[in-house]
Formats: structure tokens, sequence, C-alpha cells
């Protein structure tokens, strides 16, 4: 396994754009905190910079590069590897990358310009949400063979989570306004990814104090060691069923 | 060696295996046959646990291929369009399988030599012609001295001296006692090596035969006049 995941990583990290992107991450990151006068607004400029281009980048160069792979999985399958290590390989090297990318980007200026809860917590987020994304690559990258379907469907993937997603949320919120649907609000953020990270961060930030009545109910759940644990749990699960379903279905692929 | 059973496989509505069952034992050079589209090269990426059957039973060395990887070690693939990653060299392509395969076995380079691949060893994959691209899928098929060779239309592409070099190093593993099965459209090019003949169609097994059981039976010489012969006969017998 060790062997595989080394060559993988290897091409990956020769593949430059790895590189560039941790680089652009590097100068948002570095840039949002010289450009305001306190850390937890430079936070909240951060925060929006990575949940957008986090798992765009995630999303989009696994996929690619998935597709790219072809020639190279088959090579391995005549070789005496199996099945379901050639797909994990690939998986944890790119994960690895991502995380890589990511940490050296952006976990390093948030480390050392905030110190705190709120850093580490931002840190760990993007760790889990670029691996969620790469996870969601792999599984729309097996749904078919055809490289311009697959990729379609890894941005529609991102364009759901990051854009759609919010804007159906508050549809719902503005039409169900008179009612109470706060307790109903929680459990729909589980559905995204994105805003599940968005909510843990901010709720560790002091503007969590601005968001009302729902920011209070948020507060009661997210706020609690209990609701810490079972957010994390979903974003593990985010990260892990689409993974293992792509997985599933790598097993009966006829190559 | 190679045993399969009751081996079904359709893509889609398409049935591309219906019911083959084969038998095939050490020493023995097979030629596997037929026109195109007739399951030759589903029927070897079964075998090789590339494409998963609908039913039926592989087994190597008497023990099932069904999830199973560790038996690929003793067999040497070459696929009719060798697909590599486009942007590695020759000399890392050998080498990363090489580092995969992690095999103690004496590595057997003898095809590398004779196809002077280090010539341009330095060159990537995507630059490399058709038939340099077969050099060296046929030098990763023999490269570890597997007990199997299925060769998958080894002499297409290759130039008369290369597809000589070749035919005559498949002959020296015959004579090892392996067991060497073959795809070809070039019956001619079959004539000095094989040892029985498999013959497919519509996803069937024909038959499966010993040449000089072959030659005997239709009083030719030629591997593909005795072919023709047989076919001929079959049509009389449909219209009839």
């Amino acid at each position: 396994m060790n062997r595989l995941i080394k060559i993988i990583l290897l091409d990956i990290l020769k593949n430059k754009i790895v590189l560039a992107y941790a680089i652009i991450l590097g100068i948002l990151s570095w840039s949002s905190f010289a450009l305001e006068d306190n850390s937890a607004k430079g936070i909240l400029t951060i925060l929006n910079v990575i949940l957008f281009t986090v798992p765009l980048v995630s999303v989009l160069f696994s996929t690619i590069y998935i597709y790219n792979s072809s020639e190279f999985i088959e090579l391995l399958l005549g070789q005496p590897i199996r099945r379901s290590k050639i797909w994990i390989s690939l998986f944890l090297s790119l994960s690895i990358s991502m995380v890589l990318a990511f940490f050296v980007g952006a976990g390093i200026p948030l480390l050392i310009n905030s110190p705190d809860a709120v850093g580490l917590m931002m840190i760990t987020t993007g760790c889990m949400i670029s691996v969620i994304f790469v996870a969601l690559a792999f599984l729309s990258s097996i749904l078919t063979r055809d490289k311009a379907k697959g990729i379609g469907i890894s941005i529609m993937t991102w364009l759901y989570f990051a854009l759609l997603f919010d804007g159906i949320v508050l549809f719902l919120l503005f039409q169900c306004a008179e009612y109470p649907i706060e307790n109903a609000m929680v459990g729909i953020t589980a559905l995204s990814p994105i805003d599940l990270a968005r909510i843990l961060i901010l709720l560790h930030l002091d503007v969590s104090a601005m968001m009302g009545y729902t920011g209070a109910i948020f507060k009661d759940f997210f706020g609690t060691s209990v609701g810490l644990v079972i957010s994390f749990l979903l974003l593990f699960l985010w990260a892990a069923i689409p993974f293992m379903l792509s997985l599933r279905k790598f097993r009966r692929k006829d190559l | 060696m190679i045993e399969i059973k009751e081996l079904h496989k359709k893509f889609g509505k398409l049935e591309v295996l219906k019911n083959v069952n084969l038998s095939c034992s050490k020493q023995e050079c097979i030629a596997l046959i037929g026109p195109n589209g007739c399951g030759k090269t589903t029927l070897i990426k079964a075998v090789l646990g590339m494409v998963i059957p609908d039913r039926g039973l592989i087994e190597f060395d008497g023990k099932t291929t069904f999830r199973q990887f560790k038996y690929r070690e003793n067999i040497g693939y070459m696929p009719q369009i060798g697909r590599y990653p486009d942007y590695m060299t020759i000399a890392q392509i050998i080498d990363m399988i090489k580092k995969i395969r992690n095999s103690n076995t004496p590595l057997d380079e003898d095809l590398y030599h004779a196809f002077e691949l280090e010539k341009m060893q330095n060159k990537q994959m995507r630059t490399l012609s058709g038939g340099t691209t077969q050099k060296v899928s046929a030098v990763l098929a023999f490269l570890f001295n597997p007990d199997v060779l299925i060769l998958d239309e080894p002499t297409a592409g290759l130039d008369p001296l290369a597809s000589e070099i070749l035919k005559e190093k498949i002959i020296r593993e015959k004579e090892k006692g392996k067991l060497i099965l073959i795809t070809s459209h070039l019956l001619s090019e079959l004539d000095d090596l094989v040892t029985e003949i498999i013959f497919m169609q519509e996803g069937q097994v024909v038959f499966h035969k010993k040449v000089d059981q072959l030659q005997t039976e239709t009083k030719e010489n030629k591997i593909s006049k005795a072919i023709a012969k047989i076919l001929r006969e079959q049509r009389d017998e449909q219209v009839n």
C-alpha cells in the first residue's frame, strides 16, 4: 500500500497545480490578516475565501486527476494488486496532497495570526472539507466514463453546495418565517458540509452574538461538546459515505 | 492450470460471453481465434479479473480467481492496445512496475535488450509510436518470468524484425513449460507456434482442439486452411 501511495503522491506533487494552489491560498490568507486590523475580522474574510475555493479546487483537481489516471489504473489492474487497494491509494494520495496544500497555504498563517481555538477549528474543518470534496470527486468520476460529463457533475456538486444550497435555505427561511423552524434549521445544515463547517466556525467567533434567535438555537446545539462531536461525525460521514459508494462501484466495474 | 466453467458476461443487453467452458493446461501454446467482437479480449480480461463475469467460475491452479489478486503474480499480460501514463518515460514505467511487484524472482530482460529499448528509455510514453508501445507491453509481460503468458494480438503493429524476435521469445518460453495464450488474426503467423486452437464465435467456443488433431481431421497442413475448411463445412451445414 505504502509503495503505491508514494508513487502516486510523488506524481501529484510533481504537478505544479498543487503548488500553485498552496501559494494562492497563502497569498489570500496572509493578505486577509494584513488588511484587517483585528484577527477576528481576518478570520471571517479567510473563512469565506476558504469555503469557496477549497471545495472547488479539491473537487475539480481530483476529478480530472482520476480521469487522467485511467491508464495508470488499467496498467495496475494486470498486476498482483487488490482492486480496492488501487482506489484507496489514489484517494489517500489525493487527500494527503490537498490537505498538505491547505495546511501550507492557509494553516500556517492561521496558526501564526490566530493561535487559538478558532484558528485550530478553522484548520481542522478546512482539512475535512478538502477530504470531503476529494471523496465527492471520486463518486462523480466513477458514475460515468465520459470525462466531460464527470467534470460537469463535479462542478454541479460544487455549485450546489457552495451557492444553491444557501439559496434554498434562505428561500425556505423566508417562506416559513412564521413557523418555529429554528430546530429544523439545525438539521438542514447537516445536509451540506460547507454550511456545517461555516456554522461551526462562526459560532466560535464573537459575531455569533449578532445572529439573533436562530443563532442562539445554533449555539445551543453546536456550542455544546455533544453538538461539536456530532457535527464532526457528520463531516466524517460526508467524506466516508461518498468514497465507500465509489469504492463499491469500482470493485464491480469492468475495465 | 486455467479452468473456465460456464462463464457468462453481458455488457448491457449485448451477450459477449455465452456459457464458455475451457480448460488450459501447462506446456501448451494455445491460440484463441475468432472474428472481431467474438469475445476473445473479454474472455482474457475476465481471466485477469479486469472484467467481472456475471456467472460462472474461473480457476487458476485449482483456486478461484474471484476477488483474488495473488494469482496475477504468475501471469504476464500483454494488452492489445497498451495504455500508459502519458508523461512517464519507458524507464520510469518499468521501474514503477518493478517497485510495485517488489518480487525476488530474477528478472527476464531479454526482450528489453533485444528491442533495444535502452536507447530510448528516456522517451515519454505519449511520444512513442504504436509499435514501440507494443514493445514496452511485451517487455512488461515477460519481465517477471510468469508461468502463464497471455498475449492479446502480440504481433499486431510490430515490424517484421520485432515480431520475429517476439515469436522466438515465445517459442523459448513455451519450451520452458509455460502456458501461453495468444489471440491473433494472422493465422499464418501461428503455424510454428501453437499446439492447441480455441475457436470462438459470437461469444461461444466453437471448438477447442489440438493442432495435429485438427490437421488429421481436415487433411490440411496449414492452420489457416484447416480453419477455413471447418468454417466452410459449418456454413454448408447451415445452408442445408
